[in-house]
């Protein structure tokens, strides 16, 4: 494990942030932190950088101790969310720095550089001031500049947050490519689930100061531990009393299966290749279900205002009962 | 700081407004407001570059190099550029106290950094005179001394770098200084390396007002230094000796000095601030 | 440990701290500390005996007059002029931004001599036509009021452009979109928003005003009753041994002055607290 964070407690004020956190990052993975605003996640990646000090509870980065240890000394790679670009430094020289500070000869410092601003495809703006840079290029540059001291971990707080759409499916798509390159245990903060799903190894789930999951995009979003991290992590409808996705139930003209629960079609929206449907149940309290189903399912079946269905979870769906 | 009027700095402001052509209202306003800038301003100005002109080069370099008026200019300059050296030190720190530090009457600092601005300055003079004067409670006696000027110079120039700094150390963004410590960069590395570069464009404008003001004064010293020749006498009394003794030519000589020290200064600012610009 | 900027208070801060404390003591708050004990050292009787000399009197009437003039001249025209500066576009426009500040850096005494070199009654460029008019404008009102609204003529434009700058243009194309004319835009929209700006520009041109010195000096004459002014009444008691009429007229003057950094500080915080309530509702 290269980041083993250990009964982390910490209040700003009468406000709990991170309550007995524990969390174990692997060693050359990409994690996402990913959590509601306010939920604690930068709080504790600040934390792991050495930004912000835990009221208890330690960090031990690759092995060491390094709870005591000032931000200066963990040889972390930190990404802010707004760039924290060095306005009056070139490109080149912002990428400098870190090894400026570590007293590096200048022949090294030079072919480092050159070789990162290669890494982040920004050669030939090398000369340039980071006003002259577009959003995602300032980021990237910000990328290097932390990568350039070769940090035992890449920290990045919400990187992507401060871009347009477009620009940051892009970025990330390229921060992806890049882990694959360089290999750097990497911790990304991130309240967007889609992001998280794409990009990372695995996902720590923060919310209200508490983890509550841990594991693999796959294993969240099939096996959510509890009604915040499925609803989190994706749309969802309830059905007889249990948390499904709109696309794990069935949707049936006829009541042919057992157990399946008659219902009438009262709206449907389309969008691209998806229906979603919007469903009453035809028991005493009405209740609404969403369905989604595809575009050339919808015309088989002929599913259309008013239509009655009958309604039922797919075989292997995730599921959790609502509390 | 020169009026900062630049297009397209902040993103707030619409370039297509900012290009409107002047309407009738306006450009009578326009009009006007040109008008009564040249008849208070630029002519009178102008009059006086006219006035030491009429004279001559040698008739001007003849009086300002006059025995009298070059040891007042000599004085002037001199107590000028140290005060402005003192300013960007001290003003650099009394802007960091007031912007990073917390503790009780700290808002009291504020009001009083303001006072030498506020002061009529023929007030700062005899306020100088109570505590640096024949009856100081500290024994500090600076009266009638070269000194004297040094020290009414501080005083009125005291708040200029301090109000140019303060609002750019209020910007900064914190996370720059972190992402430097976040590399290795130590408190005074950051300071050195992060925070002084981005203060230096604001320094460097309050110390060209500071030194234009040290340069140009004159109400404080009235009480303060005697005004005494080769001793006391800063340029702007040497102007007024003239004017008094109707030698009006010679007064415009020196005069013009002076306004070539306040055009280079609002060139330095007007540089400072494009600079600043083009960093974003 | 912890972010650069929280972190614990070191000896640097605690020396620094006592190094401006001290500095803005010796410097600034001792000495004006004690022209206000000076003045009351006989009591009451020196500034109530302001009020009991006609001089006195009419040279703090002087003094008002052409503080009042002079800033309702500069606020006239620092409004029309950093609305051209900021919203419009001209030829030379750079140039008069740049040299729209040169007042600041004028000596006084540059100032006094300027004028006087063009409007003096005998032998100015204009003055001796203005003479012929009936209008006598050195050693007289005019010339004192002339040479203070110069020393003070960028103060409400400094305050005013920047606002101008930042409110940006929105809310006055919505007006005009809603129909308003361009007076209307200026009076209902433009105004209001810039008006904290242009009364703090009105305060410290009024502080600077009262409180001019050399280049009344230079213009006015000094004539007792007639042309002198307070800040030149001060001058002359002071040097005629009268210290106690000095300190007196000081203290007054310097009252006006602290006065307006109060008013100015007020303001500031009340603009500051509605921006951060504005931030925070937006």
């Amino acid at each position: 494990m290269s980041i083993e964070v250990k009964n982390i407690n910490k209040r700003f004020g009468n406000f709990v942030a991170l309550e007995n956190v524990n969390v174990s990052i692997p060693t050359g993975q990409l994690t996402a932190l990913l959590g509601p605003s306010g939920g604690g996640k930068t709080t504790l990646l600040r934390i792991i950088a050495g930004l912000e000090s835990a009221d208890s509870g330690s960090v031990e980065i690759e092995g060491t101790d390094a709870t005591q240890l000032p931000v200066q000394k963990r040889n972390v790679g930190f990404v802010f969310q707004h760039y924290a670009a060095f306005k009056h430094m070139s490109v080149a020289k912002n990428i400098a720095f870190g090894l400026e500070i570590r007293k590096r000869p200048k022949d090294e410092i030079k072919d480092r550089v050159a070789e990162l601003l290669e890494l982040v495809h920004l050669e030939q703006f090398g000369h340039r001031l980071p006003s002259q840079l577009s959003g995602g290029q300032r980021q990237r540059m910000a990328l290097a500049r932390a990568l350039a001291v070769e940090p035992s971990v890449l920290l990045l707080d919400e990187p992507f947050g401060a871009l347009d759409a477009k620009v940051r499916k892009e970025l990330r798509d390229w921060l992806r490519r890049l882990h694959d390159e360089v290999h750097v245990t990497t911790v990304f903060v991130t309240h967007d689930q889609e992001e998280a799903l794409e990009v990372s190894d695995e996902i720590v789930v923060i919310n209200e100061g508490r983890v509550e999951q841990v594991g693999s995009p796959d294993t969240l979003y099939d096996s959510p531990a509890n009604d915040f991290v499925m609803s989190f992590l994706g749309p969802t409808t309830i059905l007889d009393g249990t948390l499904y996705r709109p696309h794990d139930i069935d949707v049936f003209t006829h009541p042919g299966i057992e157990g399946s629960i008659p219902a009438r079609i009262v709206r449907e929206l389309r969008v691209g290749f998806e229906v979603r449907l919007t469903v009453e149940l035809l028991d005493a309290d009405h209740e609404e279900v969403t369905v989604t189903v595809t575009r050339a399912h919808q015309r088989s079946l002929g599913l259309s205002d008013g239509i009655d269905v009958w309604l039922s979870p797919t075989h292997a769906a995730a599921a959790v009962p609502v509390p | 700081m020169s009026t900062p009027v630049q297009e397209g700095r902040t993103g707030l402001s619409r370039p297509t407004l900012l290009n409107h052509n002047l309407t009738v209202s306006t450009g009578i306003g326009l009009g006007i407001s040109m008008l009564w800038f040249s008849l208070l301003v630029l002519i009178p100005l102008s009059a006086v570059i006219a006035a030491a002109a009429a004279g001559g080069w040698t008739e001007f370099w003849r009086t300002i190099t006059n025995e009298q008026t070059a040891a007042a200019i000599k004085l002037t300059v001199f107590s000028a550029v140290g005060v402005t050296v003192v300013n960007v030190v001290a003003g650099t720190m009394i802007a960091w106290v007031l912007v990073r530090d917390r503790f009780p009457g700290k808002g009291l600092l504020e009001l009083i950094i303001d006072i030498p601005f506020a002061l009529p300055t023929i007030v700062a003079g005899l306020v100088l005179l109570s505590l640096y004067g024949v009856d100081s409670p500290l024994g500090l006696n600076f009266a009638n001394t070269g000194k004297s000027v040094f020290l009414a110079f501080l005083f009125v120039t005291l708040p200029f770098v301090v109000r140019m700094v303060q609002p750019v150390l209020e910007e900064l963004d914190e996370d720059v200084e972190e992402a430097a410590a976040s590399l290795g960069a130590n408190r005074f590395t950051i300071f050195r390396r992060i925070i002084l570069p981005s203060l230096a464009p604001a320094i460097a404008a309050g110390a060209a007002l500071s030194f234009a003001r040290a340069v140009g004064e004159y109400g404080s010293l009235v009480l303060l230094s005697g005004n005494l020749p080769f001793k006391s006498e800063v340029t702007s009394v040497r102007i007024l000796s003239a004017i008094e003794n109707d030698n009006r030519a010679g007064a415009a000589s020196i005069a013009t000095l002076l306004l070539v020290i306040s055009l280079a200064v609002i060139i330095v600012l007007d540089l400072v601030q494009r600079k600043v610009a083009r960093r974003g | 440990m912890a972010s650069p900027r929280k972190g614990r208070k070191g000896t640097v801060t605690y020396v620094l701290r006592l190094f401006v404390i001290t500095y803005l003591l010796l410097l600034v708050a001792w000495p004006v500390a004690l022209v206000v004990t000076n003045t009351f050292e006989g009591g009451t009787a020196s500034l109530t005996g302001i009020f009991d000399d006609p001089d006195l009197v009419h040279a703090l009437q002087l003094s008002a007059t052409a503080a009042v003039v002079a800033t309702v001249i500069n606020t006239v025209f620092g409004v029309v002029v950093s609305l051209l500066l900021v919203r419009y576009q001209f030829p030379g426009k750079r140039i008069l931004s740049a040299l729209i500040d040169l007042p600041l850096s004028v000596s006084p005494i540059v100032v006094g001599l300027a004028l006087l070199l063009v409007y003096a009654g005998r032998d100015g460029w204009f003055g001796p036509t203005l003479e012929g008019w009936g209008f006598q404008v050195i050693f007289a009102t005019p010339g004192i009021i002339m040479a203070t609204a110069f020393v003070s003529l960028p103060l409400v434009i400094r305050e005013v452009v920047p606002v101008l700058q930042e409110i940006g243009t929105e809310q006055e194309q919505a007006a005009s979109s809603l129909g308003a004319s361009g007076w209307q835009t200026f009076w209902r929209i433009t105004l209001p928003s810039i008006k904290w700006a242009v009364v703090y520009g009105i305060v410290l041109t009024l502080a600077r005003s009262l409180g001019e010195f050399g280049a009344v000096k230079v213009v006015s004459g000094n004539v007792l009753g007639e042309t002198r002014t307070t800040t030149l009444a001060v001058e002359e008691k002071y040097l005629n041994f009268d210290q106690q009429g000095a300190y007196a007229l000081s203290f007054l003057l310097a009252s006006v002055s602290v006065l307006a950094i109060v008013v100015v500080f007020i303001i500031r915080a009340r603009v500051a607290r509605h921006a951060s309530a504005e931030g925070a509702a937006s």
